[in-house]
């Protein structure tokens, strides 16, 4: 101990700490506090580990001291050298390293209090058990939803027949062990929970599509902080039960909102296997007659583009991928210039997730009142002469209002088809991200720029400066 | 039930409800940084690890500590940079007029 603190000096220093963090959450909540909420939420964090260190509980520092170290290392470095693109993964790796703290810190619980003698109360066994479960689901689920997402496992739908009937089997099974573990104290059946949770988190997640995986994401952060808050009960700490549990609600909600924004239930994206191969196959070879596409010039674009009055630009992922949210808002600096008048339609869901591509194009110092929330800007497009959607796919595609058969049907969409004119950016005619294919790319009013979407832009940019 | 277990019950029916009210009115433009941020504080565990460690008597224990604590200061210190990271993008150019603040 450094110096003598006594433990309600400690709880006091954790009431701070967990104001701070309700603070922080509430000023993230708004756009123009964001960035001080989140310091404030840091500060809280900081007065909770240092009131820790202080604790009579702890007699030795090395472990504490490199670990602390360690991890300082590689959360700095992998934070600071992550792209913006690839933001979504980083939060899926840093959310399971979460719940692997939380389900490592069960683990070393259980076995500290169990020899087997029984005198574990059951709120902490019961408390611990629930930890070392749903840590190592949010860790494993995380991983994989890491690996879909930085493309180290396909994106699409991993499915097999009677998935559903293992995976509620498997989820049975682990509430059978967990029952073992606690009445039989026996380490064995911690190390069967585990093992059996971490491969219960892998065949959650297999079967769910990319494009569910912010959902999914906000889901495993839901558990995480549950599983924090449940060590809190173990461990008998506030600041634990404060932390974890905030997130753990708020990332409820979250997750319900993002849902519906995609008007898909929870259930849906968990188990519905979006964009499952069957569906894709269908759509791709449409009564095995080829579908004709009409392809289209940089310069051609660029004249319609110029001479237009209203142009709504439609940025996807594909647009972050390449970087050229800078080319884009360059090519909308020219078009404003000529009196055109330029709009970007944001869907709910564009980029990896919900406001991503508002966080690319604030980067590309895009003025925010241009930017319009998809309701905002539906009933614009009828009045719109030309609708470039630069590397967008599904957020698009009509067959989600009109083909009741798409796996898409029913998700809200950017009615871009209503506009008088739609070029469409994309580097080749595959499908989406959800592997379903675009009837939009074949409509009489879409014309097709093929390539790279920053060559593409930047092709239209000097096409316009000439027009 | 003990008074420490009730204790924490009360805290944690309240820290939901809270949890929930916080955010029911967040713009979908702040989802993605929100989510960020979360994700930051739920890296609490490092206290629980912290506490872990500093009492481990066993070599199994102190390793699985060991872990613990580099994991939730990844957690931490990885959250809330990213965090920071996304809203400073949020930062208006300063040749722009100011806004409603």
């Amino acid at each position: 101990m450094i110096l003598a603190v006594s433990q309600t000096t400690i709880n006091l220093a954790y009431l701070a700490a967990g104001v701070c963090l309700i603070v922080g959450i509430k000023r993230l909540s708004s756009p123009s506090t964001a960035r001080s909420g989140n310091v404030v939420a840091a500060v809280g964090m900081v007065i909770a580990v240092v009131f820790t260190l202080l604790s009579p509980e702890i007699d030795s520092y090395w472990l504490i001291v490199a670990g602390v170290a360690v991890g300082t290392v590689v959360g700095v470095a992998s934070a600071r050298m992550v792209k913006m693109t690839a933001m979504p993964q980083m939060v899926a790796l840093f959310n399971g390293v979460g719940g692997g703290a939380a389900a490592l810190i069960a683990a070393a619980e259980f076995h500290r209090l169990s020899p087997g003698s029984g005198h574990v109360l059951p709120e902490h066994m019961g408390a611990m058990l629930f930890s070392a479960l749903i840590g190592s689901i949010s860790f494993s689920g995380s991983m994989v939803a890491f690996g879909k997402l930085q493309e180290l496992l396909p994106g699409r739908p991993l499915v097999f027949a009677g998935q559903q009937v293992v995976n509620g089997a498997l989820f049975a099974a682990l509430l059978g062990v967990g029952v073992l573990a606690g009445a039989t104290e026996a380490g064995v059946w911690m190390v069967v929970l585990l093992a059996g949770a971490l491969l219960f988190g892998v065949l959650l997640v297999l079967p769910i599509g990319g494009a569910d995986m912010p959902v999914v994401i906000s889901l495993l952060n839901a558990f995480t902080g549950l599983a924090a808050a449940s060590t809190g009960f173990v461990l008998e700490n506030t600041a634990l039960i404060i932390g974890g549990t905030l997130v753990g609600a708020s990332g409820t909600l979250l997750t319900i909102l993002m849902g519906r924004a995609m008007n898909r239930s929870l259930a849906n994206v968990l188990f519905g296997a979006f964009g499952a191969p069957a569906a894709v196959g269908a759509a791709a070879t449409a009564d095995g007659e080829a579908k004709s596409y009409r392809e289209i010039s940089a310069e051609d674009a660029a004249v319609m583009l110029a001479y237009a009055d209203r142009v709504v630009v439609v940025p996807g992922y594909g647009l972050a991928v390449a970087q050229a949210q800078h080319g884009v808002r360059e090519l909308a600096d020219f078009l404003e210039r000529r009196g055109v008048d330029v709009k970007y339609a944001i869907h709910p869901v564009a980029g990896r997730m919900p406001g991503h591509m508002n966080v690319l194009l604030a980067e590309a110092n895009v003025p925010y009142p241009q930017l319009y929330d998809m309701e905002d800007v539906n009933p614009e497009f009828p009045r719109t002469d030309v609708a470039l959607v630069i590397g967008a796919n599904d957020v698009t595609n009509p067959a989600a209002r009109e083909d009741p058969e798409s796996p898409l049907y029913g998700m809200p969409i950017l009615n871009v088809d209503a506009s008088a004119n739609v070029v469409v950016l994309k580097r080749s005619m595959s499908p989406g991200f959800a592997g379903i294919d675009n009837d939009l790319f074949y409509r009489p009013n879409t014309a097709m720029l093929f390539g790279d979407a920053k060559d593409s832009v930047d092709r239209l940019v000097a096409a316009v400066k000439a027009a | 039930m003990s008074q420490a277990l009730l204790n924490s019950i009360t805290v944690f029916v309240l820290a939901a409800f809270l949890g929930i009210e916080l955010i029911s009115r967040v713009p979908a433009l702040l989802h993605t940084p929100l989510m960020s941020g979360t994700n930051a504080i739920h890296g609490i565990v490092l206290v629980g690890a912290m506490l872990i460690a500093g009492s481990a008597d066993s070599t199994l224990e102190q390793a699985l500590a060991f872990v613990a604590v580099v994991f939730a200061t990844v957690n931490v210190v990885g959250g809330f940079l990213v965090t920071d990271r996304m809203l400073e993008m949020f930062k208006r150019r300063p040749d722009q007029q100011e806004e409603h603040e």
